[in-house]
């Protein structure tokens, strides 16, 4: 079978009409998965409903409290706009790790989130940051954590003719700050072995006020890492509190060995990992507010 | 004595005749022709990696709408024990024609069983799911070591290596070769070392996957456009694998986007042209990416055991190699290079050398770039490095004492000629990199390479238009600039313009016999046509400048791209423009078979620092020194060194097929299979040393395979330089390295 249909709705309306549960139907948020998964065999939509002519799936906009993401923005434009790399630098790093400039020109975060892939680049950024999902569905509305969202290996949450709308992430103040760093063997166009996010608060004693560490690729999905946040706040990032946190990463990881890498080593790399992040968002405060 | 000491052009760097085209998209690759009326071959492929085949049913297939013609390997010849071709494309008919399509066993995963020919690829691809194949399933073997073992599934029952005729075996062929008394050469030794190094099975990384589009016209004679790194190969192969008479067959080469060994053989094309014969219409075949992957020639993997004796004084005495290699399916004949050239680099006068190799369910092996060459010197040259080591002497020293010049003999037997292997250490030792200090946590190895080179069959038409143009056609494929190098010989020797020479890959029926761009001798042999070409034109012209000027023609000279005789002088576009009415058209032919090819040799130097927390190897400096003897066109030589040298990067750290137990490929793609990306590497400084080969007029040596040769053995020693930690299995990923240098088990929370 091949794809029938090919259908791009302006509005979220026309979209919601368009999703036909029994034409098996496929969003399309930019189609950097969907499409290779045609390819090899493993979807078969029938009808493919196109995502980026809506204009409130590609907005970006950002208030005093929030930063709305377009669930169909691409992460180009998100890497483009002028506030939130600055806002977010580790999601910027997330997104800035997916494929290659072309790559982004057209993915997103909305469907890299959708595409539930546990070694997805974005979806710790987004966790660390506490983003929520805007779903919208056949009987209205719905906010989901992102945590929440990924319920297994490609597969997510959303209900058949429910839509992602947007991504919705708290305005940090200026003593927040993130990073993500990802394990691959290769510099760029390859995928996690293992990922790690972290966002921190600090106070005006460099003392550790608020922290959300988030672990990729090393279980099915995404894991937001309570412990490992705990394990931070009320340190000033100390060696002991980082070991903390890293041990409890290695305790939350449940990694499978398979062909890019071993158990035992997604479990090692990802403390690795988060006890570099750590370092990185600090600095980044620190840098900003000497 | 090089026929030409001076040089106009010759080592000048003009923009490549085929670039433009090639960087804005126009250029023909394999899969851009199409031709009218054109059908969509595709194959079916085996789901299993061994198997025998109980019945193959297309009629479901044949009666779909728009599927114009179905095969089977019951449609290609029985084949006997001929062999075909030469040098790296090597190999017997009963192993090309099973290679292509079965002919009732499956010896690995995705081994072509039969194809179809529809209106549209989509259509194709479904008729293919259509064709039933029924499989009795058997046991597969990937591991060599497995495969000798005396319970393994045995793949060729008709094979009896070392044993003849009690009980076939997995051995496909096992060869030694001894030179003077190495035991007793052992016993004066005062430092032996002994290890075992291996390097898996390893893609050549080609961007372009095969692509085929066959027509055949009503008389039966068929037309061939294919990628190919030989076009008459193919057509011998196409022909042998069909029954087709060769004299039948034409075979136009495509653009190639890249081959290095990989596209010296057939995979699509005899499948092309039956289906094409079956259903009157032209059939077009391109492999997917996965298809390349799981069923064409990868690089055999290998472990290869080194011992070698030196005395304190830094002379090595004995050495005794031992390379055991994966053959894949069929024979691929990889043991033989590693015995006979694994100690080439060294003064030997007492050396062992032994090569097995194994059939195992995986696609039969094929070259790669000095084939076997890398994966033998891996362990020979760290094992060098160890053995140096111990006895306390600087690695580059302990080569020089060793190293081998003019007259010294390797396995083989023949006295080498002029080569330059002393000088690139020479260079290497003074080089900036090599005298420069290590930052902390780097490490720096050295390493040098051999490979033997090809001479072989080439040919060259030259063709002078009237406004005093050429025309230098060939039939070498260009892979690595050889069409610019073509170009700067012809107008070297005619003393004209490098841009008013056209040179051009043409068809099998268009030129005399060409082996395959391969063996490092595209530039030496077909240049040699082409230099010869040039100079029966320069002979023709003067010789009408003779009769025009009523003198002898030995009197006059040709210089500066004209006829001279005292104050005469006629030029080369003045000769051309008046060529018919001096003689009738001027046109040359040059067919050779060359025997001026020279060994290479390459000394690479390599800087890495590793990562310790997470294991990734990052490649911080790398210098690539070579003999190219003369550089033609230093542009496509330094480009011949820097591919090598990242190409032996990417094996070096991370590349590797990956089999499950039932013998399929795990990582059939660039995203999970990974070669380097420009952002893993650093500038590739390319330092062309020039010891001229006196058998070629103007000196070349060959310089296409060699710089894959040193690279592995120079970044596993500085991985070990960085680390402390001495790897010999490679590749060095960052698990394997971690995992060495962390107890990262200990990590692993208890499984309840």
């Amino acid at each position: 079978m091949a794809v029938q249909e090919f259908l791009s709705p302006t509005s979220l309306s026309e979209a919601q009409a368009a999703f036909d549960e029994n034409a098996a139907s496929s969003w399309l948020a930019g189609g950097t998965d969907l499409l290779v998964g045609i390819r090899l065999g493993a979807r078969d939509p029938a009808r493919v409903v196109d995502l980026k002519q809506i204009p409130e799936l590609t907005a970006i906009e950002i208030d005093d409290a929030s930063v709305r993401i377009g669930a169909a923005a691409s992460a180009f434009d998100v890497l483009q706009n002028s506030a939130v790399p600055t806002l977010f630098p580790g999601l910027a790093e997330a997104l800035d790790l997916i494929g290659s400039t072309q790559i982004q020109g057209r993915c997103s975060a909305g469907g890299n989130l959708c595409n539930a892939s546990p070694a997805a680049d974005s979806i710790p950024a987004l966790i660390a940051n506490a983003a929520q999902c805007r779903i919208l569905g056949p009987d209205g509305e719905r906010m989901l954590p992102v945590e929440d969202f990924v319920v297994g290996p490609n597969q997510n949450a959303l209900a058949p003719g429910e839509l992602l709308v947007e991504l919705l992430l708290p305005r940090p103040s200026g003593v927040t700050s993130d990073a993500y760093l990802r394990l691959t063997p290769r510099t760029e166009m390859d995928i996690a072995v293992a990922g790690a996010s972290v966002s921190i608060t600090l106070d005006d004693s460099r003392v550790c006020t608020a922290a959300r560490v988030a672990i990729g690729a090393v279980a099915p999905a995404a894991l937001l890492v309570e412990a490992a946040g705990d394990a931070l706040v009320g340190s000033q990032l100390d060696q002991v509190a980082i070991d903390a946190a890293v041990a409890a990463v290695r305790a939350a990881a449940k990694p499978i060995s398979d062909k890019r890498g071993t158990a035992e080593y997604r479990t090692h790399v990802v403390g690795v990992l988060v006890s570099r992040a750590i370092a990185r968002a600090q600095a980044r405060i620190t840098e900003t507010r000497p | 004595m090089n026929a030409y000491q001076e040089f106009r052009i010759i080592g000048s760097r003009p923009v490549r005749p085929d670039g433009l085209d090639k960087v804005t998209g126009r250029a023909r690759y394999g899969a851009d022709l199409s031709m009218q009326g054109q059908l969509y071959g595709h194959a079916v492929r085996s789901p299993h990696a061994h198997a025998i085949i109980q019945s193959i049913d297309c009629s479901k297939a044949l009666a779909m709408e728009g599927v114009l013609a179905v095969m089977t390997g019951d449609d290609l010849v029985k084949p006997g024990n001929e062999m075909l071709g030469s040098g790296e494309g090597a190999m017997a008919l009963k192993d090309l024609v099973p290679m292509v399509m079965s002919q009732g066993k499956v010896l690995f995963h995705s081994q072509a069983v039969a194809a179809v020919a529809a209106t549209s690829p989509e259509l194709a691809a479904e008729a293919a799911r259509a064709v039933e194949v029924t499989y009795e399933v058997l046991p597969a073997v990937t591991n060599v070591h497995k495969a000798l073992a005396p319970d393994a599934p045995v793949l060729h029952h008709d094979r009896f290596p070392d044993d003849y005729p009690a009980k076939p075996t997995n051995l496909a062929t096992h060869i030694s070769l001894t030179v003077g008394e190495p035991d007793a050469a052992f016993a004066r030794a005062d430092v032996i070392v002994e290890q075992t190094y291996s390097v898996p099975m390893c893609h050549q990384g080609y961007i372009e996957p095969h692509a085929c589009v066959a027509r055949v016209d009503a008389a039966g004679r068929v037309d061939l456009w294919c990628c190919t790194q030989g076009h008459f190969a193919a057509r011998h192969f196409t022909s042998a694998a069909t029954g087709i008479d060769l004299g039948k067959i034409t075979v136009t080469a495509s653009e190639i986007g890249g081959g290095f060994g990989g596209k010296t053989t057939i995979y699509l094309e005899p499948l092309a042209v039956v289906l094409a014969q079956k259903a009157g219409r032209p059939v077009k075949m391109v492999m997917d990416r996965g298809d390349v992957f799981r069923a064409t020639g990868a690089a055999p993997g290998a472990e290869t055991r080194v011992k070698l004796g030196a005395t304190r004084d830094g002379k090595l005495v004995a050495a005794d190699v031992d390379c055991l290699m994966d053959s894949g399916a069929y024979n691929g004949g990889p043991a033989a290079f590693p015995v006979y050239m694994a100690t080439a680099c060294y003064k030997l006068t007492d050396a062992r050398s032994t090569g097995r190799s194994v059939y195992t369910n995986k696609p039969k092996i094929h070259a790669y770039r000095a084939p076997s060459m890398p994966q033998v010197t891996l362990g020979f040259e760290l094992a060098i490095t160890e053995l140096a080591a111990e006895l306390g002497i600087d690695p580059i020293e302990f080569r020089l004492i060793n190293a081998v010049e003019e007259g010294d003999a390797n396995m083989m037997g023949a006295p080498y000629n002029r080569i330059g292997l002393r000088e690139c250490l020479e260079v290497a030792r003074n080089h900036d990199h090599y005298k420069s200090s290590l930052t902390d946590g780097v490490g720096r190895g050295v390493a040098m390479g051999y490979w033997i080179n090809a001479g072989m069959q080439s040919s060259a038409i030259l063709n002078v238009s009237p406004d005093g143009h050429v025309a230098v056609l060939t039939g070498s494929p260009d892979i690595g600039g050889s069409r610019a190098s073509m170009a700067l010989m012809a107008a070297e020797v005619l003393g004209i313009p490098f841009d008013h020479v056209q040179p051009q890959v043409v068809a099998t029926d268009s030129v005399g016999h060409t082996d395959v761009t391969g063996g490092s001798r595209t530039t030496l042999a077909t240049g040699q046509a082409v230099i010869q070409a040039a100079e029966q034109c320069v002979a023709e012209m003067c010789r009408r400048a003779a009769i025009e000027w009523g003198v002898e023609p030995g009197v006059v000279a040709w210089s500066q791209g004209a006829a001279h005789h005292g104050d005469q002088t006629l030029t080369f576009e003045e000769l051309a423009s008046r060529a018919g009415t001096m003689g009738g058209p001027l046109t040359f032919s040059s067919s050779l078979n060359s025997t001026s090819a020279a060994p290479a040799f390459g000394v690479h130097i390599c800087d890495a620092e590793v990562d310790k927390e997470t294991g990734r190897t990052t490649i911080t400096r790398y210098t690539a020194i070579q003999d190219a003897g003369k550089a033609i066109h230093p542009d496509y030589v330094e480009g011949q060194m820097q591919g090598g040298a990242v190409q032996g990067i990417g094996w070096a750290l991370n590349e590797e097929y990956l089999y499950n137990e039932k013998g399929v490929l795990e990582n059939p793609g660039f995203l999970d299979y990974r070669i380097p990306v420009a952002s893993d590497l650093p500038f590739i400084d390319a330092v062309i040393v020039e010891v001229p080969n006196p058998l070629h007029p103007f000196g070349v040596k060959g310089v296409g395979e060699v710089p894959i040769v040193p690279p592995m053995p120079a970044i596993a020693e500085a991985v070990y330089q960085s680390t402390g930690v001495r790897f010999r299995d490679l590749p060095l990923n960052p698990p394997k390295i971690v995992a060495a240098l962390t107890d990262s088990r200990a990590l692993l929370p208890d499984p309840q």
